[in-house]
C-alpha cells in the first residue's frame, strides 16, 4: 500500500512522537506490513520540483494513494482563501491540495487532534479559520464534509491526540494493512476504538489518591489532580495509562493534568487548563458513567475514611510516609 | 537572470520556499518564505497567563520543549519566582535532552541525506554516504531511529512524555525525582553515550570535546580512515565539497546562554562579532522586530513586549509570514556554532576566524555539542537531590511583564509576555529560525539565509540545487516555530 503523508496547520509533532515508536526499525516495519512510503515531509529524499510531480501524479491518479495521512489542521483562511497555508512550490492553498488527493484516497487518515477537530490551532479567536478534515471542533463537516467517504467507503480515521501517540498510528496503519481493523472499529468520532474506549483514568498511577478523593493542591504534589488541578483523565478517551508513553511516561507521572487532548474542543475547555472548575466546591466536570449524586456520596465518604499516609503523601513530592509492613501476609 | 522557486522543502521541520535569482550559474539573491501562518500570537490574547504552558509548546513538535522553558521563564520573570536547585537541574537536563535529541535527527534523517543523492555517485566517499545515509533506506536510519528513541525515554521519565509537556513550571519542575529516576535517567544517558562514541564519533565524548584548535581536528582526522565513524565521515565530505566556503552569511552571532546553574550558564550569553573578534553583552531590549516584508498590518520594527501580529494579506512588498528581528538594527545569526563561539570553545573559535559562518563550520558545531552536553547531563543528574524541593510557588500578579530567553537546538529563543487585568495582554514569540530566516528589513537588508545563498553554485539544470539544500539544511531550520 502506498502512503503519502502531508503536514499543514500543527507543528509537525506528531511526526516526531511517531519516530519515538519503541520497535526496533520503525521503517522496517512499515515496509514489512507491504507499507511503501510514497513522500514524507520529515523522511524522503525527494524535495522541491521533485516532490510537486510526485503530488501531481497522486492528485491525478496515476499514483494510487492507498493511505493518506494528513498532519496539521486545514487553515481556510483568510477569508475562506486557504493563503495561509499556501504549499510551498505550487503557489496553491494546502486545503485544495488536501481536497484533491483525499477523493483519490483509498484510506484518509488525520494525524493528531488538529488534522481530526481543528486543535490548539483553532484555539482562541481561531485567527486562521483552522478546522480537522471531517470535524470543525465537536460539529461534523470540517475541510471535506459530513458525508466525505474514502474510495474504500471509511469516514476520516481520526487518530486523535496532541500530539498522537506513536502506537495508535503504527496499528492503525497495520489494522488496516492486514484486514484487522473495520468501520466498526472506530467509535462515534471516527477514533481507532483499540485506543479510544479507553479512559486516560484507566491504569492511572495517581489511582490510591483518586480513590480517597486526596487532592494535590499544587504542580509537584503527588495527590490526584482532579479535585483542583484541571485533570479530566476520568472523561478523556485514550489509553494513556495502559499504553506508555516515552518507555514508562504519561501526562499523570509527569506530574501534570490530562487536558483530554484527544477530545475535539480540548483547546478552549472554558477555563484555565490547570484550575478544575467547580460549583460549591464540587468539580463540575465529574467521571463518565458516573449519576452526580453518587460521586459525591462516595467522595465524601472516601475523604472521611482517608488514611493518614495517603493524605500526607498526597501533598507533598515525594512520599513520606510508606505503606506500612503487615504483621501477617497478605490475604 | 533566471528564476527557482524551491519547495516544498522536505527535511526540514515545517513548511519552507525559497526564490533563487540565478546569474552565471550561481545565486545572485534569495528571497526565503514560511508560507504558513497560524496565529499563536493572537491564539494567547485574553488567555489566563498559566495557559501559555499549554498552547506555547504545542507551537512546534521539534522544539516543544524549549517553548515550554521560555514560557516557564517569561511567567517567572513575571511572578518574581526562581527554581530550586533541584528544579533548575530538571529543567537543565529536559531542556538538553530535547536539544541533543534535535541535533541528532538533524544530523541523521535532515542533514546528511544530500551527500547520498545520485549526483553524488562516483566520489570517493559515495559507496559509504549512500550505505549509511539513503533516505529511508540507510543504515544510519535503522540505527539511529532506536538510539534516538531511547535518548527521548528520558523525557518519560522527566516530563511524562514528549512532545508536549507540562512538566515546566515558573518555579521549577512539577515531577519529583527519586533515586529510582535518577538511576534510570543515568542509566539512559550512559547508553546514549555509548552509541555516540560507538557510531558517530568513534572516539570519548572528552576526547572529543578536547579537540582545542584546527590542526587538533586535522591531527585527529589524519589518524582515522574516512568511514572510521560518522563524523569522520562527515569531515571527508566537508573537504571535498568545500563545505566551509559553503554559505556563509553574516558573521555576527547570537546566543542567549544556556542551562543556567546558581546563576552561572554551562554556555555563555553574548554576541560574537567575527570580523573584530570581539564579543559584547547582549540584553533583550536590543531585539526588535520589523515586520516591513511580512503579510503584517503593522510594519514598524518594534521590541516585542510593543509587537503585533495582526495580518494584511494584501500588503505590498511582502513575501512572507515571518518577520525580521534584529539586534540594535542588525541581522544576527544563531545556532550551536553561534552558542560554541559565543562560549568561547578554542576549536570554534579558530574555524569562524578562519572561514566565518558556513556549512561544514555549523555542523561540526552542533555535533561538538554533544560531546560538550552529554557529559553535563550526567553531572546534572548525580547532582539531584530527592527529597528536596522542585518547584517554588507564587501568585499569578494581574499586571505584569516577563521575558524567557533559552537557547533551543536551532539558537536564541524569546518569549515576551505582558499581562494586564491578570489576562495575557500581548504574547511575542521570537524564534531561532526567526532570527536566520529572517526576509529583508526595512533598510533592505537580506536575513541570515538570504544573506548565506548568495553565490552559492547552480548547476546546469539544476531544479533543486543539492548546494542551496547543503546550505538550507545546514542551519537546521525550525518553519512551525519561525512564523507560529
Amino acid at each position: 500500500m502506498n502512503l503519502l503523508w502531508l503536514q499543514s496547520g500543527g507543528c509537525g509533532g506528531c511526526t516526531m512522537s511517531l519516530l519515538c515508536h519503541d520497535s526496533h526499525d520503525l521503517v522496517a516495519m512499515l515496509r514489512d506490513a507491504g507499507i511503501n512510503l510514497l513522500w514524507h515531509p520529515a523522511l524522503s529524499e525527494q524535495t522541491g520540483a521533485e516532490t510537486v510531480a510526485l503530488l501531481d501524479a497522486c492528485a491525478r491518479g496515476d499514483t494510487p494513494v492507498d493511505l493518506l495521512c494528513i498532519e496539521g489542521a486545514m487553515l481556510r483562511g483568510p477569508q475562506g482563501t486557504g493563503r495561509f497555508h499556501m504549499l510551498a512550490g505550487t503557489g496553491r492553498p494546502m486545503i485544495a491540495w488536501v481536497k484533491d488527493l483525499a477523493a483519490r484516497a483509498r484510506y484518509t487518515l488525520a494525524i493528531g487532534s488538529c488534522a481530526a477537530w481543528g486543535g490548539i490551532t483553532a484555539g482562541g479567536m481561531n485567527p486562521a479559520e483552522a478546522c480537522g478534515l471531517q470535524y470543525d471542533g465537536e460539529t461534523r463537516g470540517g475541510l471535506l464534509g459530513a458525508d466525505y467517504r474514502s474510495v474504500a467507503g471509511w469516514p476520516v480515521i481520526n487518530v486523535a491526540g496532541c500530539p498522537t501517540h506513536p502506537a495508535w498510528v503504527v496499528e492503525t496503519l497495520l489494522g488496516l494493512t492486514l484486514g484487522e481493523l473495520d468501520p466498526d472499529g472506530l467509535d462515534a468520532l471516527g477514533r481507532p476504538r483499540f485506543y479510544a474506549d479507553h479512559l486516560v483514568h484507566h491504569g492511572c498511577s495517581r489511582n490510591e489518591f483518586y480513590e480517597f478523593k486526596a487532592s494535590a493542591e499544587k504542580a509537584s504534589d503527588l495527590g490526584c489532580l482532579m479535585e483542583n488541578l484541571g485533570c479530566m483523565g476520568t472523561q478523556a478517551h485514550a489509553d494513556c495509562n495502559v499504553r506508555p508513553w516515552n518507555g514508562g511516561g504519561s501526562c499523570i507521572t509527569g506530574g501534570y493534568a490530562c487536558i483530554a487532548c484527544t477530545e475535539p474542543g480540548f483547546e478552549e475547555p472554558g477555563h484555565p487548563f490547570a484550575t478544575t472548575p467547580k460549583v460549591a466546591g464540587i468539580p463540575t466536570g465529574l467521571p463518565s458513567d458516573m449519576p452526580k449524586a453518587w460521586f459525591v456520596a462516595l467522595a465524601a465518604l472516601s475523604k472521611s475514611a482517608t488514611p493518614k499516609r495517603v493524605r500526607d503523601n498526597a501533598r507533598v513530592d515525594h512520599p513520606v510516609v510508606a505503606p506500612a509492613l503487615r504483621k501477617a501476609r497478605p490475604k | 537572470m533566471t528564476r527557482l522557486i524551491v519547495g516544498p522543502f522536505n527535511r526540514v521541520e515545517g513548511d519552507l520556499e525559497v526564490t533563487l535569482d540565478v546569474q552565471d550559474g550561481r545565486v545572485a539573491a534569495a528571497h526565503v518564505n514560511s508560507p504558513l501562518f497560524r496565529g499563536f500570537e493572537q491564539i494567547l490574547l485574553g488567555k489566563d497567563p498559566r495557559d501559555a504552558l499549554v498552547f506555547v509548546p504545542r507551537i512546534c513538535g521539534i522544539c516543544s520543549v524549549s517553548q515550554s522553558a521560555a514560557a516557564a521563564r517569561a511567567l517567572g520573570d513575571a511572578m518574581g519566582l526562581v527554581p530550586p536547585p533541584n528544579g533548575e537541574l530538571a529543567a537543565n537536563l529536559i531542556l538538553a535532552n530535547e536539544n541533543l535529541a534535535d541535533h541528532f535527527t538533524h544530523f541523521y534523517l535532515f542533514f546528511m541525506a544530500d551527500f547520498a543523492r545520485d549526483a553524488y555517485a562516483g566520489r570517493p566517499w559515495f559507496d559509504a554516504a549512500r550505505a549509511r545515509f539513503k533516505a529511508v533506506e540507510g543504515a544510519a536510519t535503522a540505527d539511529a531511529l532506536p538510539a534516538r528513541a531511547a535518548f527521548l525515554q528520558i523525557l518519560g521519565i522527566l516530563a511524562g512524555k514528549w512532545p508536549h509537556s507540562l512538566t515546566l513550571q515558573p518555579g521549577g519542575s512539577a515531577r519529583g525525582l527519586g533515586a529510582s529516576e535518577k538511576i534510570r535517567v543515568h542509566a539512559l544517558l550512559r547508553q546514549f553515550r555509548g552509541w555516540l562514541e560507538r557510531q558517530l564519533f568513534g572516539d570519548s565524548l572528552e576526547a572529543i570535546a578536547a579537540l582545542d584548535s584546527i590542526a587538533a581536528l586535522e591531527a585527529w582526522k589524519a589518524t582515522r580512515a574516512p568511514a572510521a565513524s560518522d563524523f569522520r565521515l562527515f569531515l571527508e565530505i566537508a573537504d571535498a565539497l568545500a563545505l566551509d566556503r559553503l554559505g556563509r552569511a553574516t558573521d555576527r552571532f547570537l546566543s542567549y546562554g544556556n542551562y543556567p546553574l546558581a546563576g552561572s550558564p554551562l554556555f555563555a550569553r553574548g554576541v560574537w562579532h567575527a570580523p573584530s573578534a570581539t564579543l559584547a553583552p547582549v540584553a533583550h531590549t536590543d531585539v526588535a522586530e520589523d515586520a516591513s516584508h511580512a503579510w503584517m498590518a503593522d510594519p514598524h520594527a518594534l521590541h516585542p513586549w510593543q509587537g503585533d501580529t495582526r495580518v494584511d494579506i494584501e500588503r505590498a512588498g511582502a513575501y512572507s509570514w515571518c518577520k525580521a528581528p534584529r539586534l540594535n538594527g542588525e541581522v544576527a545569526e544563531c545556532g550551536a556554532l553561534a552558542r560554541q563561539v559565543v562560549d568561547g570553545h578554542p576549536l570554534i573559535r579558530e574555524l569562524v576566524a578562519a572561514s566565518g559562518g558556513n556549512v561544514a563550520n555549523r555542523v561540526i558545531a552542533r555535533l561538538l555539542e554533544f560531546a560538550r552536553v552529554v557529559p553535563a547531563m550526567e553531572n546534572w543528574i548525580r547532582a539531584i537531590e530527592p527529597g528536596e524541593a522542585f518547584c517554588h510557588q507564587g501568585p499569578m500578579p494581574d499586571e505584569a511583564q516577563g521575558v524567557g530567553l533559552v537557547e533551543a537546538a536551532r539558537g536564541a529563543l524569546g518569549h515576551w509576555l505582558v499581562i494586564r487585568q491578570g489576562r495575557i495582554a500581548n504574547y511575542q514569540v521570537v524564534a531561532p529560525t526567526t532570527w536566520n530566516f529572517s526576509p529583508r528589513d526595512a533598510a533592505g537588508t537580506p536575513g541570515a539565509l538570504e544573506q548565506a545563498l548568495v553565490g552559492t553554485p547552480v548547476g546546469e539544470g539544476e531544479a533543486v540545487p543539492l548546494a542551496v539544500q547543503h546550505v538550507v539544511r545546514a542551519f537546521d531550520p525550525c518553519m512551525v516555530c519561525t512564523v507560529h
